[in-house]
């Protein structure tokens, strides 16, 4: 129980990660990914006669039931299945980070900007509203997000898949090392 | 299929180009079929959760080459991705269902381009993808529902622009 408790290493949570790709394959034929999600909850609540969002999306509520499914997952684990230690990172991170005052690692995210009282703030509408934005505006503009793209797509050797994956990670080279540390100082 | 389905589903085009699910399973089932992907989805959730992918301090680890933890991570699920649609089609799998299982390419769009570099300017942002988004609200961080709207808010601008934009 213990060892369920800490983190886990890379090279149990990778592989058991890629089993997803079989494992909703063999439920029923369906590719592993999550942002399609966000376009069934648009063509479910507002589609607007916007032909991307007009299709049968009833079809697709299996993968409504499985980001439910996510949440759930992540409740147990907080409830259950977490030692509550605070997140060990890096201590280069570390130096860097509390120059921008941030040095609370009891959650995932870092308490000082992920916060109600933060949200209607400059920085706080960069981090969760504009951030979020472009995550959903991304990924579909890309037409898959890591999951979709980097482990479904990779998996069954889609190039197209790899170059998203690549703008994925230049994408977020560029924000982390030049734009995000003018952002945190906020 | 029923002849409703064929008159309103007009977009397979879209939906190729588009979304991951695209799979036409001929099989109806009951509603309850579908509780087994809230099954897939706790064990989803609660490796994302486990495995500190979803967490902020890990992603800005990753883009900053201070830790190999994501890499590890990103890299062996590709590979144990890699060798089970292998044996997939190797060996013709079926469902449990008795369908075979079948496999749909991801066509090029310049959008992989574009589209990849904006997601990552957000993944670096907010430290989350989509699904990171729905584990970090199970697992208490609340305010990432403002968030995760904003996410729907983006897709949904991008169906409304999606005929001018370069594809």
């Amino acid at each position: 129980m213990h060892s369920i408790q800490q983190p886990w290493p890379w090279y149990v949570a990778g592989p058991l990660i890629g089993l997803m790709v079989p494992l909703l394959l063999f439920m029923g034929n369906k590719t592993f990914g999550v942002s399609s999600s966000l376009r069934h909850l648009c063509a479910a609540c507002f589609p607007f006669d916007i032909s991307f969002f007009k299709y049968q999306w009833k079809k697709e509520i299996w993968n409504l039931v499985f980001v439910a499914g996510i949440v759930l997952g992540a409740w147990l684990s907080y409830q259950f299945l977490s030692d509550q230690q605070p997140v060990q990172v890096n201590s280069k991170l570390a130096n860097e980070l509390s120059g921008y005052r941030i040095s609370d690692y009891s959650h995932l995210a870092p308490a000082e900007i992920f916060n109600w009282n933060n949200l209607l703030t400059v920085k706080g509408l960069l981090f969760m509203v504009a951030g979020g934005f472009l995550v959903g505006f991304g990924t579909r503009y890309a037409g898959g997000c890591t999951s979709g793209h980097s482990i479904a797509g990779l998996s069954n050797l889609q190039w197209p898949s790899l170059v998203a994956t690549i703008c994925f990670m230049a994408g977020g080279f560029i924000m982390a090392n030049f734009i995000l540390p003018y952002l945190l100082k906020l | 299929m029923s002849t409703e389905l064929k008159e309103t589903n007009t977009d397979f085009e879209v939906r190729s180009l588009d979304a991951v699910c695209i799979n036409e399973s001929e099989l109806r089932h009951s509603w309850w079929y579908n509780l087994k992907y809230l099954i897939a989805g706790v064990l989803f959730g609660i490796i994302l959760v486990k495995s500190e992918v979803i967490s902020w301090f890990r992603i800005q680890e990753m883009f900053r080459l201070q830790s190999f933890h994501m890499y590890g991570v990103i890299g062996s699920a590709v590979a144990v991705g890699i060798i089970s649609v292998w044996l997939i089609k190797r060996y013709n799998a079926k469902t449990i269902h008795g369908e075979k299982i079948t496999l749909h390419p991801k066509p090029f769009s310049q959008g992989q381009i574009y589209g990849g570099l904006l997601f990552g300017f957000g993944w670096a942002i907010t430290g989350a993808c989509p699904g990171p988004l729905f584990a970090l609200i199970g697992n208490g961080t609340l305010v990432i529902i403002v968030t995760l709207l904003s996410a729907v808010a983006g897709t949904w601008v991008y169906g409304r622009l999606r005929e001018k934009l370069p594809h």
